[in-house]
């Protein structure tokens, strides 16, 4: 009985469709959201990612519609992200069907919105997205913010300490230098990240090669998470699963039902 | 008809369309009559064994199930809706934490489990006792669990056990009582299967 690790396609939503971009801008559209979560649960997906990059407080209303929609298609646990500021945002959220939320601008904006989440409905259902990028900081790693375009000062591995300290119960460490370009992710960051937090850790952005996937792994992630190089069909989740089990890594197969 | 006793967990909607596909009518509710006379009850929960408690004791949950049980009519706990069974828990892990107590239908406590990363997050597998009926066809299978407690020493009839750090109770089939320390309504295929050999059992 192993722990298996997880794959995890991300969904980047803007009024009702994904859209996927390069270091977050020059957006494409790659489909729709409840679609594609379907067929990747039927791919082997471990858990889905949606993360709401809508502007508008209408774009916000249709993610939820979004996920009530998947929440009755897709069984498997479902994590919603962007624009969340206050505990009755997570709470809407939870009841349209998702099992856990992100939150990333507004954690640092104030950090005792951590603790108020994981109070009130635990830690497990909160992840801090942080979007690092290499600068020099202590550590060598900054946060940003407002999908990376701008910058904290603040060094990610002291935030990192800080939010678990406070109730994270995960962390998705997504790399602003890597995101889109599919050259690989940023392992460097990955340890770094790793030696300072006992909680899951997804690593996110960068995702290219197979090779790249079990470097993660090596490195230190529990969870990968990826977008263009399966919206575009780069790889299927059961090329990313197969190679990584024939690498010796735990994964869980696919199941047709 | 199945009811999925609503005492302030978040997230019931999925529960409710995965319990669904069973066939069967599902409601979610507050209500003591409906809760105590569903053909099969699920106790649901998220959040921490004492929050939990906290909610369950506020709609008279626990004395639901406990009359329930006394009745032997079907009764299924999932994940904190495991933990809250037993006597007692420890969450949450702060300084001035004392062990809360549980509704009790099991002796012992549950613990924070010895891992170095919690929670135990994702997919694992199972050991599954060859005369479960609720494990029946997919005994093989990876569930989706999320927690940092468990119970470790065996209750009830029927044990099925998994490894993440420790070596932990995954499971119990107890007569009228059931429990999953995981998830079936986020596990996929394997978690449906789960839902629909306990739905058949009622």
């Amino acid at each position: 009985m192993t722990l298996s690790v997880r794959i995890i396609p991300c969904l980047d939503v803007t009024d009702g469709r994904v859209v996927k971009g390069v270091n977050f801008t020059n957006l494409i559209d790659a489909g729709d959201p409840v679609e594609m979560a379907s067929l990747y649960n039927k791919e082997g997906a471990d858990e889905l990612t949606f993360l709401d990059i809508s502007a508008s407080s209408s774009g916000h209303e249709m993610t939820l519609d979004v996920i009530r929609k998947c929440a009755e298609e897709v069984f498997i646990p479902l994590t919603v992200g962007g624009g969340i500021r206050s505990v009755s945002d997570v709470d809407q959220l939870l009841r349209a069907g998702a099992d856990k939320v992100s939150i990333n601008t507004a954690a640092i904006t104030r950090p005792e919105l951590i603790a108020e989440i994981a109070d009130r409905f635990g830690s497990q259902v909160l992840v801090l997205s942080v979007d690092a990028r290499r600068a020099n900081t202590d550590s060598g790693f900054e946060v940003t913010t407002h999908g990376g375009r701008e910058g904290t000062r603040m060094d990610a591995l002291t935030w990192v300490g800080r939010a678990c300290s406070l109730g994270v119960g995960e962390i998705l460490l997504n790399s602003m230098d890597a995101d889109g370009t599919r050259a690989g992710y940023d392992i460097g960051m990955i340890k770094a990240v790793r030696a300072v937090t006992s909680v899951p850790l997804i690593a996110s952005g960068g995702a290219g090669s197979l090779d790249d996937f079990a470097a993660a792994l090596n490195a230190g992630a529990d969870a990968l998470l990826a977008a263009s190089v399966f919206h575009f069909g780069i790889h299927r989740i059961g090329d990313v699963k197969r190679y990584l089990g024939s690498a010796g890594y735990c994964v869980r197969e696919a199941t047709t039902a | 008809m199945i009811a999925i006793l609503d005492y302030g967990s978040g997230n019931l909607r999925s529960a409710q369309k995965a319990f669904a596909t069973s066939g069967h009518e599902v409601v979610i509710t507050a209500d003591r009559k409906v809760a105590l006379e569903a053909e099969g009850l699920v106790v649901p929960g998220v959040g921490s064994f004492q929050s939990c408690m906290k909610g369950l004791v506020s709609i008279d949950g626990d004395s639901i199930i406990r009359q329930r049980l006394g009745l032997e009519r079907p009764t299924l706990g999932i994940c904190i809706g495991m933990q809250i069974l037993f006597e007692n828990g420890v969450e949450p892990t702060r300084a001035d934490a004392s062990p809360s107590h549980g509704v009790g239908v099991w002796s012992g406590s549950v613990s924070k489990m010895l891992a170095p990363i919690l929670p135990h997050m994702g997919w694992n597998t199972v050991e599954v006792n060859e005369r479960s009926t609720l494990f029946r066809g997919i005994a093989d299978q990876s569930f989706y669990f999320v927690h940092s407690y468990a119970a470790t020493r065996s209750v009830g009839k029927l044990q099925a056990w998994s490894e993440y750090g420790q070596r932990f109770l995954a499971a119990v089939e107890d007569g009228p009582i059931t429990a999953t320390q995981f998830h079936p309504e986020k596990s996929g295929s394997a978690g449906l299967r789960l839902i629909k050999n306990w739905t058949d059992s009622l």
